[in-house]
């Protein structure tokens, strides 16, 4: 019998954790199988960030390190440094980077440590039961913001892709999105260039995928991604923010 | 080798290439900026790793990154500085990874100052991070202990795979002395690093996860239990003191690092006026040397002084340790003051006045 389709080598078996119709589990999926196919599975270092991710250093079949919230990129540092020629990668969501760890992320990319984020925006707080992200959308309903994101009082949505495209060291940066099939193998092929550079050593390497949180949206998993398309892509246009290879091939 | 001159900061910066360093992260700080500034010329021309951090936060978990991955990796601060890596040193302590950290305290709270201090003993023994956990540290009292030790943390940092923590102040920081910095020190056999998350490349088979989260309970109470034994180990074999006069006192200051220093002129000069006052001297502050309290043999004692840099905050292990034996007394000046011979000669003379209740 002809085996059409097999679980990539780059998940565990351990059972994922992610809510029923969570799509932390379709990206987890496109980074493993890029790995798998860049064959740097066992040069790997995932680092895993506090939030529903957490438990990623037990999903990844790589060597893993567990990093305290919004530190990644500063773990990401002191292990990339030591070990040039490994591939490391953070898997961060949007409490972890955009907020608590702005400064470790933002800098990283400046030094262009040549290591590769997966920025998981679902602009909530997940693991933590639904509170206000720095990513959430004006009139959003949170539990910290009952009455809606009120850009006078909370400030508007933070566009971190927008906000990294100025850096100079930055070697590629996109933001992509799950919410539809074609949409899975843009955000697939953002993830393998992002990582080839890294095995090419050109920078810093970003992607920054719209997630859904189902359960503290209040939303079914099909109108989660109807709200992902619907909701986020208008405030967060999916595009190429910098790609270095080919400013240099022009 | 014969001997050098040296600045404290550069010589901790030498002493620690010399114990192994191979990567370094760290964020400016008065008074220990010449440790970075060395180690950004002098690492980087051997070819290691120099990072200078985007803050204290980033440079604790930079080191968090190195020592996963193997290394033998060092950060270096000072009081609000050492405040804000409370949190990453919970986390090494929690993945039971290795490193080095060096302390050159300066006068708080707060800003506080820039002159030296040993208000950060609390900081150091006690920590600030969340959690059931211990840092090793020491506290020498000249710019030649620091060398050794260093030379020896990351040896002893390898064989618990914990912090250990090299505590001095501003002035031990500053001042030079001349040193020797081919002095051997101890050696002890080390297990291979087969923890490091270096790639499954470096271990088919097996992937090497770091971590210090335990959802469950009993799974943590566990690790929480291991960790004891760990550090009940550390208290076993790594408590150093030094004893000093200690025959038949009258009285006995406790005293460390650069407070030793001024303490020691005081004793010769109370001598001089024939009383006898001997030292004890923690080298390692946390262990802290409890037992010689205990097996102290001084039957015309008539009280032990704690003399600090600080309002008093070593007092609480002396109290602990003296267990109400003997009559404890506090001198102490802070703020970056570091008192004279003359104020602990006089401290002693007034030994009643200086009894805690
Ligand atoms: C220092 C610290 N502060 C707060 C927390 C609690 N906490 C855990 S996860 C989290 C937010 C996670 O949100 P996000 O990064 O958006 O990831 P998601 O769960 O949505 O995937 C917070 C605040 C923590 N673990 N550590
Ligand atoms: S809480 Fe939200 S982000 Fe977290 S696993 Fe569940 S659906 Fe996904």
């Amino acid at each position: 019998m002809e085996v059409k389709y097999k679980k990539t080598k780059g998940l565990t078996d351990s059972p994922l954790s992610y809510c029923p119709g969570c799509t932390h589990g379709i990206i987890h999926k496109l980074v493993a199988e890029v790995l798998e196919e860049l064959g740097v599975l066992g040069e790997s270092i995932v680092i895993a960030s506090v939030g529903c991710s957490v438990f990623s250093y037990r999903f990844f079949n790589c060597d893993a390190v567990q990093s305290a919230h919004g530190r990644a990129c500063a773990v990401a540092t002191g292990i990339k440094r030591n070990l040039p020629d490994h591939v490391v990668f953070t898997y961060q969501g949007d409490g972890d980077l955009a907020s608590i760890g702005i400064a470790e992320t933002i800098h990283a990319a400046n030094r262009g440590e040549n290591i590769t984020v997966i920025f998981v925006n679902n602009a909530i707080y997940g693991m933590t039961g639904g509170q206000m992200a720095p990513t959430s959308l004006i009139g959003q309903k949170t539990t910290t913001s009952p009455m809606g994101r009120m850009a006078e009082v909370h400030g508007s949505p933070l566009h971190i892709s927008e906000i990294f495209s100025q850096i100079d060291r930055v070697a590629y940066l996109e933001r992509v999105s799950v919410f539809n099939p074609r949409q899975v193998r843009n955000a697939k092929n953002a993830i393998r260039k992002a990582f080839t550079y890294q095995v090419e050593k050109r920078g810093f390497t970003m992607v920054e995928v719209l997630s859904s949180c189902p359960v503290n949206w209040g939303m079914t998993p099909v109108d989660s991604l109807k709200w992902i398309e619907e909701k986020m892509v208008p405030v967060f246009p999916l595009k190429v923010f910098k790609d270095k290879g080919v400013e240099n091939n022009v | 080798m014969g001997k050098i001159l040296m600045k404290g900061n550069e010589a901790i910066a030498r002493a620690a290439m010399l114990g192994g360093l191979e990567a370094f992260f760290g964020y400016p700080i008065t008074p220990q900026n010449e440790v970075p500034e060395y180690l950004s010329r002098y690492l980087l021309e051997e070819g290691k790793v120099f990072v200078q951090a985007e803050s204290e936060v980033a440079a604790i978990n930079m080191v968090y990154g190195a020592a996963a991955a193997g290394f033998r990796t060092m950060t270096s601060s000072s009081s609000p500085g050492i405040a804000l890596k409370q949190e990453g040193i919970t986390y090494l302590c929690g993945s039971e990874l290795p490193c080095v950290i060096s302390s050159v305290m300066r006068g708080g709270p707060g800003l506080g100052s820039i002159q030296p201090s040993q208000s950060d003993y609390n900081q150091a023994t006690r920590g600030g991070g969340n959690g059931d956990y211990h840092v090793i540290v020491f506290g020498p009292e000249t710019i030649q202990e620091t060398i050794d030790i260093l030379k020896e943390a990351f040896d002893i940092a390898d064989y618990y795979r914990n912090p250990v923590m090299v505590l001095v102040d501003g002035l031990i920081g500053q001042m030079m002395e001349s040193v020797d910095l081919t002095k051997p020190v101890k050696k002890r056999f080390l297990p291979e690093k087969d923890y490091a998350a270096n790639g499954t490349k470096n271990h088919p088979g097996e992937r090497h996860i770091i971590n210090s989260l335990y959802l469950e309970s009993n799974e943590l109470e566990h690790h929480n239990l291991s960790l004891k034994k760990k550090y009940d180990l550390a208290t076993a074999n790594e408590t150093r003191v030094e004893l000093i006069n200690m025959n038949d006192p009258d009285y006995v200051i406790v005293a460390f690092g650069t407070m030793a220093r001024v303490c020691r002129s005081a004793i010769e000069k109370l001598a001089e006026k024939n009383i006898r006052v001997g030292m004890i001297r923690p080298i390692s502050l946390w262990p802290f040397p409890s037992s010689v309290f205990e097996t102290m043999d001084a039957p015309h004692l008539k009280g032990i002084l704690c003399v600090e840099m600080n309002l008093g905050m070593m007092l609480t292990d002396v109290l602990v340790a003296n267990n109400g034996r003997h009559s404890v007394g506090f001198f102490g000046r802070a703020g970056g003051v570091v008192p004279d011979p003359d104020e602990v000669v006089d401290a002693i003379l007034h030994f009643n006045e200086r009894v805690v209740k």
